[in-house]
Order: C-alpha cells, then sequence, then structure tokens
C-alpha cells in the first residue's frame, strides 16, 4: 500500500538503519504495537507537511517496516470509523486532514473562500509540464501553439515547478518538471498517480475506426 | 518565436490520415457557422481562447467536422474572420495568432494542388496531417488541465489542521516576567512621551499670543516685531504669532511703524481715543 512512501526518499535509508541498530537505547525497542501505532498518529498529525514511514522511523527508532504497518491499520482505522478526518498517503508521505465533504462548514467556521484558482492557461502549462517532464520552455510553447511563457512564471511563483537542470543542447535551456507542492496541491500519491495521457486521446480524437 | 511554431514537414500520415485523406470534403457540405452572431455573444468567446490552437479547435467544433477531415479552406475563412473580429473588436492579435492564419492559408494552397495520381495510397501525404497532430496534442493537454482543475477543486475543500505554536514559529513565547515587566515599562515610558508631546502641540493658543504681545508692547510702550516673532519656537507659534499681530492691528490696539525704507518695523500702543 505504500509504495510511494517506500520510494520516497531513498537515499539514506542505509545510513538510517545501521544507526538504529548502534541505537544505545535497547528499552526503545521494545515499544507495544498499540503505542507505537499512537505514537505514529500523533507524528503524523503534528507533522507541517505530509511525512513519510521512514521519517517516521527514524524519529521513534524502529525498523521501517514496523511503521508501514502501523500506518496500513491507522489508514484501515480511519475508514472503518468514517469520521470527519482521512488518513491518506499523498506526496510520498502521510497526512491527516478533513474530509472534502465537509468544505462547506469549515470554510463557514474559517470564514475563508476557496483561494483563487489558476487560470486556464497555467493549467494547460501545468499539464503539459505534468507529462513531458523534464521539458524547456520552448518544448511547452510548441504544444500550446502560443509565444508567451508568463503562465510558467506564474507556476514557477506558485512553488508548483521547479528547474531540473538543463539541457544538453544549443543554448543549454533550463528544464522544468512538476515540485512536491504540486503534489500536494493536486491531491497526488506520486506522479504514476496522474492518469496516461493516452486516456484523454479518446476524448480529443473522438470515435476513430 | 518562430522556430517553436514553424510546421515541420516531417511528420508521417497516419494511416487513418490518409485514409481520410481520399474523402476530402472542402467546404459546402456542411451547414454554415450562423454568420450574424451578434457582437456581445463573440466577445465573450473571444476571450477563452488561449492561442490559436484553441481557436482553430473551437472554429472546427462549431463545424462538427471530424478533425481528421479538416475542410481547410473553410476553417481558413473562419479563421480570418475572427482574426477580423478581434481587430474590429480592437483585442491586440497576438503575434501567434497571425502566424497560425499564414499556415492556414499555407495549408489551403497547398491542398488545392492535384495529388500525384500515380503514387501510392500510403504515399500521399495528407497536408493536413501535421496539424491534426498538433489539435490532437493540443486537445489531449487541454483535457488533461480539465482534470487538473478538479482534482485541485477537491483538494481545496481539504483541509489539514492550523500551524502548531512552537518556540521556533514564535518566539515571543519563551519570555520570563520580569522580560514581560521590562517591556511594560518601556510601554509606559513611550505613552510619557507621546503625551508630553500632546502638550506641547497645545502650548500657545491665540489668545495666548494675543495677551502676551499686548502685555510686552503695553509694558514698553512699543515693541520690535523681529523680537517679537524670534521668541516664537515652532512654526506653528510663529503663524499664531503673525496672527495675532494682524488681529491687534484690526482692533486697532496697535499701529505698525516703519522709521526708515527696509528697517525694522515697530508695534506701538494705541491710546484709545477718547
Amino acid at each position: 500500500m505504500s509504495k510511494a512512501a517506500k520510494t520516497a526518499e531513498v537515499a539514506d535509508i542505509e545510513t538510517t538503519s545501521v544507526e538504529a541498530e548502534e541505537a544505545p537505547i535497547e528499552g526503545r525497542r521494545e515499544i507495544s504495537e498499540t503505542e507505537l501505532r499512537s505514537i505514529t498518529e500523533a507524528l503524523i498529525f503534528v507533522a507541517e507537511e505530509p511525512i513519510s514511514a521512514k521519517f517516521i522511523a527514524q524519529v521513534i527508532d524502529v525498523e521501517r517496516e514496523t511503521i508501514e504497518k502501523a500506518i496500513e491499520k491507522l489508514a484501515q482505522e480511519y475508514e472503518l470509523r468514517g469520521g470527519g478526518l482521512q488518513f491518506r498517503e499523498i506526496a510520498g508521505g502521510w497526512q491527516i486532514a478533513t474530509r472534502a465533504e465537509h468544505h462547506e462548514h469549515i470554510r463557514a467556521y474559517l470564514r475563508s473562500k476557496p483561494s483563487a484558482k489558476l487560470s486556464l492557461a497555467s493549467l494547460e502549462t501545468l499539464a503539459v509540464i505534468a507529462y513531458k517532464q523534464p521539458v524547456t520552455v520552448p518544448e511547452i510553447l510548441e504544444i500550446r501553439g502560443v509565444q508567451s511563457p508568463s503562465a510558467i512564471k506564474t507556476l514557477l511563483d506558485k512553488r508548483l515547478i521547479i528547474a531540473k537542470g538543463r539541457k544538453e543542447t544549443v543554448g543549454r535551456p533550463m528544464m522544468y518538471g512538476t515540485s512536491k507542492e504540486f503534489l500536494i496541491q493536486f491531491g497526488l500519491k506520486d506522479l504514476s498517480e496522474l492518469p496516461s495521457i493516452e486516456d484523454f486521446q479518446d476524448l480529443a480524437g473522438g470515435a476513430i475506426e | 518565436m518562430e522556430e517553436s511554431t514553424q510546421i515541420e514537414p516531417t511528420a508521417e500520415p497516419t494511416a487513418e490520415a490518409a485514409e481520410a485523406s481520399a474523402k476530402i470534403n472542402v467546404a459546402g457540405a456542411q451547414p454554415e457557422i450562423a454568420s450574424d452572431q451578434d457582437t456581445d455573444q463573440l466577445k465573450i468567446t473571444l476571450g477563452e481562447f488561449e492561442g490559436p490552437l484553441d481557436l482553430l479547435l473551437y472554429l472546427i467544433r462549431q463545424e462538427q467536422v471530424n478533425i481528421y477531415e479538416i475542410p481547410v479552406a473553410r476553417i481558413t475563412d473562419e479563421y480570418l474572420r475572427y482574426l477580423n473580429l478581434m481587430q474590429e473588436l480592437d483585442l491586440t492579435v497576438a503575434g501567434d495568432f497571425l502566424v497560425m492564419a499564414a499556415q492556414l492559408i499555407e495549408l489551403k494552397s497547398r491542398m488545392l494542388l492535384p495529388r500525384d495520381p500515380f503514387a501510392a495510397a500510403e504515399e500521399q501525404e495528407d497536408p493536413r496531417a501535421e496539424l491534426v497532430n498538433r489539435l490532437l496534442e493540443h486537445e489531449k493537454f487541454k483535457a488533461a488541465a480539465q482534470m487538473l482543475w478538479s482534482r485541485a477543486t477537491v483538494e481545496q475543500a481539504v483541509f489539514t489542521r492550523a500551524e502548531i505554536e512552537t518556540d521556533t514559529n514564535n518566539p515571543e513565547v519563551a519570555v520570563g516576567l520580569f522580560d514581560l515587566l521590562r517591556v511594560f515599562q518601556q510601554i509606559l515610558a513611550r505613552h510619557k512621551e507621546e503625551v508630553l508631546m500632546e502638550i506641547e502641540r497645545e502650548e500657545v493658543t491665540m489668545a495666548e499670543m494675543i495677551d502676551r504681545l499686548r502685555n510686552m508692547v503695553r509694558s514698553a510702550g512699543e515693541l520690535n516685531l523681529i523680537e517679537f516673532f524670534e521668541r516664537a519656537q515652532s512654526r506653528r507659534e510663529l503663524v499664531v504669532a503673525f496672527l495675532s499681530v494682524l488681529e491687534l492691528v484690526r482692533l486697532s490696539e496697535i499701529s505698525l511703524v516703519q522709521r526708515e525704507t527696509f528697517g525694522d518695523i515697530t508695534a506701538c500702543a494705541v491710546t484709545p481715543a477718547t
């Protein structure tokens, strides 16, 4: 279930587990399953951003698999309880959030309106970047058939896209890709959760024999 | 900007496109788009076009034709008509719209050329293939943008907890009682200063200034006005002093005398006429 959590931040897993084994406090390893689950939930609640199983394991100083099991159980519990909160996987981590259907009352309480949406031009540009990344500005404009790169700046300002190095071609143009913020704002576990671009083919071309 | 929109004649015609080319149906077969649309309606529509591909897709849908069988001549005419309209409405027609117009006209002329009757069906490249591919690609991303839009809408309805207060994001919390006292004293001190300033501002009223001038003139019999004005400590006081001189002259309590040209002006007490 937590494929994304596993793949996220793979970089220094090894060092972590080594540290974990060398941890001097033996007693820590004897946390009961229930307690571990409860600590995991508390950490996910307190975390500012979606937090990965690996990171939680580091904090509590236990094996990642144990945390993954705890998370799985928590997700089931939340699902079963059917309360106002959802326990979900997003942007390679886990998060506790309200259920979307309560938005009206929550907004009434917060006295907030839905924030300004992206313009159609920005959304189209974002779609091109999401599916073609890493992609350069000329390539984006070519697909969109327009000359103005202003939408790209908007997306950079909103931190939805980030520079992903330069393309080794004439002029070494900057390449762009989507950011973690993009996953968060669009409620995606990871990029593989985006529907395949070919699925839009039928919509686009209409019935083709 | 030219390089990104130029049609590269590299695209291989797809089987479908080649098949479609066999039954080209240039203008006339399809119902014409209503040409007497009022301008208001068009204004709204025009605003939605993000670029020439968008406009082209819209026209093709209006014409209700298969995207693989674009009636180039008619669509080109429609496209140019829209550009004219945009210009009439004083909308700046972006360069990319004009580039597309040029490409459409070129395409239209290429469609008029007779096909090589001896070439095999597969080799007959449909001149529209490149444009069709671009339109399809564009449409795909439009659909993807739609999907992103609905995802974002759902996400906006989901809330996470507000920021938790910690010493890092709110360092003021980490103070003791004495810090609090010190801050309170600072506030008191600042408050005192403010009160002082207010008194200063109210220092001299018009009535006081008139009294002062009257007394000075009376006690000395006469008064050099430069001396009087120099006593003023602020701009405001100076103004009040000047006004009080005018006032006493008006009331004929003093008269102003200048004994020599460009000399000092002296205020003299006027003995009330009996």
